[in-house]
């Protein structure tokens, strides 16, 4: 009979099919694992990374915002997680932070975001390992530091697209866009949970950027870059989402 | 007299095979990630051949390039159930947990009587197939809201939170996980014929 020789026909190219499906898959998966990589991740995943960040920044609102419950954390030592960039000695009484940007240069010293409005506010603070949480923090609005000292902007009156933040010593370095740095959460804080910063947490002062992972809110601020290139960033250099956003 | 009917339509067909590799891909990835903190379950290192250490950035990197893939795998077949109206073969009837509940005693030989039933799927097939659906809708929802946990907060909200949002997202994981062990037991207990119908789209009756 014929349509059984047909169906007899259909289930070998069929199964055959579906044999080469399989290995092709894995022939992929293998060629993107151990192909080219940019930016330590393999170059397809990368061009996601891109294609996510694309995504959310259409789907972000400026009105976003990681609130905390409010409550008093007083008390409570925040989490330390990551020590890189503070093992050099500190000077807290003469320390400053360079800013630089391409038309100039400015040595800031911590007077200098003291005497800037003081925001306390709180938040749920994530990290990219996966846990969470809520801190309390104080410090300078940064789009208050920016208007306050006439900083990151450009001769022709728009901001710079990047914003890099070094340690003093340069072994930790972030870069972060700038819509971000303006959202009202991120503060150049030097108080968390209701008392001075720790050594360990970044003194004397630090970013924090609720609308990131952790590992952008760089502890010790040495240095502040404008740029329309965007600076280094130590996470993103080993295979993690630039973005980072949350 | 062999009858030949037509089971799986060809959409179907393509859109089950390549969740094999994807969901693979997705279950794998979340592994690495779950390895940088691990509130649940502790898991070991090193899986037999499988690394599981210190590879937080790679996870990262496919399970959000590769969760589109699967999104828009998981659209076709929405699509296919209702344009095709085989969402009616899936949709649980008013005794589903009775009946699902009967025909595993039947198919365990422990009752001789099997519920009476109609369409593609058995009882149990029809209720597995369709708390399959809802984990994955609940693990796409859930994974969302930990994904975008700020630009998202309305989700995360709704969920109850971060860390209840990641919960469920673990828990549809591992319901999958379970489902598709099952599901793999199932279709060799059911042999050739049912698993032909998955891969050339016919089955015999003699």
């Amino acid at each position: 009979m014929k349509w059984k020789n047909n169906y007899k026909l259909r289930t070998i190219i069929s199964c055959l099919l579906l044999l080469s499906f399989f290995f092709v898959s894995w022939k992929v998966f293998r060629h993107i694992s151990d192909g080219e990589k940019i930016s330590g991740a393999p170059a397809p995943l990368y061009k996601g990374y891109v294609l996510n960040q694309k995504v959310w920044e259409m789907l972000r609102s400026a009105k976003r915002a990681s609130k905390g419950s409010g409550k008093s954390l007083k008390g409570k030592s925040p989490r330390v997680n990551g020590d890189i960039g503070l093992q050099a000695p500190v000077d807290i009484e003469r320390y400053s932070v360079e800013v630089v940007s391409p038309e100039k240069s400015v040595l800031l010293p911590l007077g200098a975001f003291k005497a800037l409005p003081k925001i306390s506010t709180s938040t749920e603070f994530r990290c990219i390992e996966g846990w969470s949480e809520e801190i309390s923090y104080a410090g300078a609005r940064f789009s208050e530091f920016l208007s306050a000292y006439s900083l990151g902007k450009k001769p022709d009156g728009k901001y710079y697209s990047y914003v890099g933040l070094e340690t003093p010593d340069g072994e930790y370095y972030v870069s972060i866009d700038m819509e971000s740095m303006l959202h009202e959460q991120t503060v150049l804080t030097y108080e968390m949970n209701e008392a001075p910063l720790s050594l360990e947490n970044g003194a004397p002062i630090r970013l924090i950027i609720p609308v990131k992972y952790g590992i952008k809110s760089l502890k010790r601020i040495g240095k502040i870059i404008f740029s329309d290139q965007r600076p280094r960033d130590y996470w993103a250099e080993e295979g993690y989402d630039w973005y980072s956003g949350l | 007299m062999t009858i030949v009917r037509e089971k799986h339509h060809l959409l179907l067909r393509l859109s089950h095979w390549l969740n094999v590799p994807l969901l693979t891909l997705m279950i794998w990835s979340g592994v690495l990630i779950y390895w940088a903190h691990q509130p649940y379950l502790t898991i070991p290192d090193d899986l037999g051949p499988f690394e599981l250490h210190h590879r937080l950035a790679e996870g990262m990197a496919w399970h959000f390039t590769v969760m589109w893939l699967l999104v828009i795998n998981g659209l076709i077949y929405f699509s296919y159930l209702c344009f095709s109206g085989e969402w009616r073969e899936l949709v649980p009837h008013r005794r589903i947990f009775p009946d699902a509940f009967r025909y595993i005693l039947f198919d365990l030989k422990i009752s001789r009587t099997s519920p009476e039933w109609s369409g593609k799927f058995n009882p149990a097939q029809r209720l597995a197939y369709f708390s399959a659906i809802l984990l994955s809708i609940g693990a796409v929802i859930s994974g969302l809201a930990i994904y975008k946990p700020v630009t998202l907060s309305f989700l995360l909200t709704l969920l109850g939170g971060y860390e209840v949002a990641r919960f469920i997202h673990f828990f549809c994981m591992m319901s999958l996980v379970l489902f598709i062990f099952l599901h793999l037991i199932q279709v060799a207990r059911a042999g050739w014929n049912n698993f032909r119908a998955m891969v050339a789209g016919y089955e015999m009756e003699k």
